[in-house]
């Protein structure tokens, strides 16, 4: 296969970034995109250029590190992460716009790598449990039922890679924030911590400049962890009753 | 005491009043819709009934709805154009390539067809409430009808008899219906409703709102440019 790309590079921060276009020649259907990536830096270190930087760890589709939006599309045209999709999905001589996650929150730190850690500060402002729980209980000691534990789970699944504020219109994080709202907010231990959980953390997720929702489910659609926006709905009830309800 | 207000800080406190005062507004444009289509019950139908809106609660209660729904669009635009400068300076950068999976063009487009209901509202006021587009066939101007009431039939009907002014109309209900596609289910969800079942209403919810609207509120010219109600 022979592709075009065109790839978003940029040298720094603070450098405004430009596309560049390069042939890729040498692509097998059954290469990952990263694993394409790879060979044509390949090339271009072979030729002194600066390879293209790109953010990558497991390549197993379950560590969030890979961030790749392409064609308009975070992770690509499949469902899944851009280490799960494959050159098979593109067609011989398609032209490939290969860009970061674009989000003020994400600002770029070179080429296709964008800083992520805003979403570690969310998690920071509320996405723990504080209270002693001690020692690990005997199983089936606390009762959970199994839909709430499934719907923990669920929530539970997300990775943080940022697909759902690179697909949303506004940039917004509020599928990421609601998962991880949730996942604690529903299972008992979450429980006392409930409304100060989902207040501090929206609270952080406005101060980061993320987006509002527009009720679009663009995030839904592009979730590798396919996390639901029902979760949306369930932490924009938490907080509309935290707001209601704390006496602070 | 809750001290604790989630606007204007907090993007879902925003949301929430958006979805609160659409809502409302939804409400209006049901209730003036089905006020409307008393027109095809003939003249008497929709006379007194423009007679008992101007002159429900000693004509207070017009004037308290009014102020109400100044209020309510002032909130709902506010926080349209405050959500969308933010939602703008969320993404500094736009993207290289256009990859929207599903999102409607109606839902990407709120402003836009919010705008055009709105200057069409300053037209509709403009039209039928002031007289000042058409001075010569408002209710104040032209003959009250024989009961002594303010003729609302001769003047509608005067007024969409004219081509363009029809056309401008149906036109602007055609964007209130884009707008509604969306907004009419989406506040389940702003409202933290949307889960499960619940959110499975959403879609005809918005399409189902939207369309009794557009078709509702479209019947009126049309029935007039085509002669139907004269």
């Amino acid at each position: 296969m022979k592709l075009t790309l065109k790839v978003w590079r940029q040298n720094n921060p603070s450098d405004s970034g430009r596309f560049v276009e390069y042939q890729a020649n040498n692509v097998v259907p059954d290469m990952s995109f990263l694993e394409m990536l790879d060979v044509v830096n390949g090339d271009l270190m072979a030729q002194g250029q600066e390879p293209i930087a790109f953010d990558h760890d497991c390549r197993e589709g379950i560590c969030g590190s890979c961030s790749l939006v392409i064609n308009g599309r975070a992770h690509g045209p499949t469902r899944g992460t851009t280490c799960q999709t494959y050159m098979r999905n593109f067609s011989d001589g398609q032209t490939l716009v290969i860009e970061p996650w674009r989000a003020k929150a994400f600002p770029v730190l070179r080429d296709l790598v964008c800083d992520r850690s805003a979403f570690d500060r969310i998690t920071q402002a509320g996405g723990y449990i504080s209270s002693n729980v001690g020692g690990a209980p005997d199983g089936n000691a606390l009762p959970i039922p199994k839909v709430v534990a499934d719907k923990a789970m669920d929530a539970a699944e997300c990775i943080g890679c940022g697909a759902c504020v690179a697909a949303c219109k506004n940039a917004s994080a509020m599928l990421f924030v609601s998962a991880k709202v949730s996942h604690l907010g529903l299972l008992p231990q979450g429980q006392p911590e409930r409304t100060a959980r989902v207040r501090k953390m929206v609270s952080q997720m406005d101060k980061e400049g993320f987006g509002a929702c527009t009720n679009q489910y663009e995030c839904e659609a592009a979730c590798p962890k396919e996390i639901s926006a029902d979760f949306i709905a369930r932490m924009n009830g938490d907080y509309l009753w935290a707001s209601v309800t704390t006496e602070e | 005491m809750s001290s604790f207000v989630p606007i204007p800080s907090s993007s879902i406190g925003c949301k929430f009043f958006m979805g609160i005062t659409g809502l409302l507004l939804i409400g209006f444009v049901l209730g003036h819709m089905t006020g409307n289509l008393l027109i095809f019950m003939g003249p008497e139908a929709i006379n007194e009934y423009g007679e008992f809106l101007q002159t429900m609660g000693h004509g207070v209660l017009i004037w308290v709805a009014r102020i109400g729904l100044v209020a309510i669009f002032t909130i709902h635009m506010a926080l349209a154009f405050a959500l969308r400068n933010k939602n703008n300076n969320a993404r500094p950068v736009p993207y290289g390539a256009d990859g929207t999976i599903q999102a409607s063009w109606a839902s990407r487009h709120m402003m836009l067809t919010g705008i055009v209901i709105f200057l069409f509202l300053v037209y509709h006021i403009a039209h039928f409430t002031v007289g000042a587009i058409d001075p010569d066939n408002h209710k104040e101007v032209i003959a009250r009808d024989i009961h002594n009431k303010f003729d609302i039939y001769s003047m509608v009907v005067k007024g969409f008899q004219q081509p363009l002014v029809s056309g401008l109309y149906i036109l602007a209900q055609l964007a209130l219906g884009l707008h509604l596609s969306h907004g009419a289910g989406s506040w389940l969800q702003s409202l933290g409703l949307a889960r499960g079942w619940v959110r499975k209403l959403i879609l005809p919810l918005g399409y189902g709102i939207a369309g009794i609207i557009v078709v509702g509120n479209c019947s009126i010219p049309v029935s007039i440019l085509l002669g139907w109600v004269k």
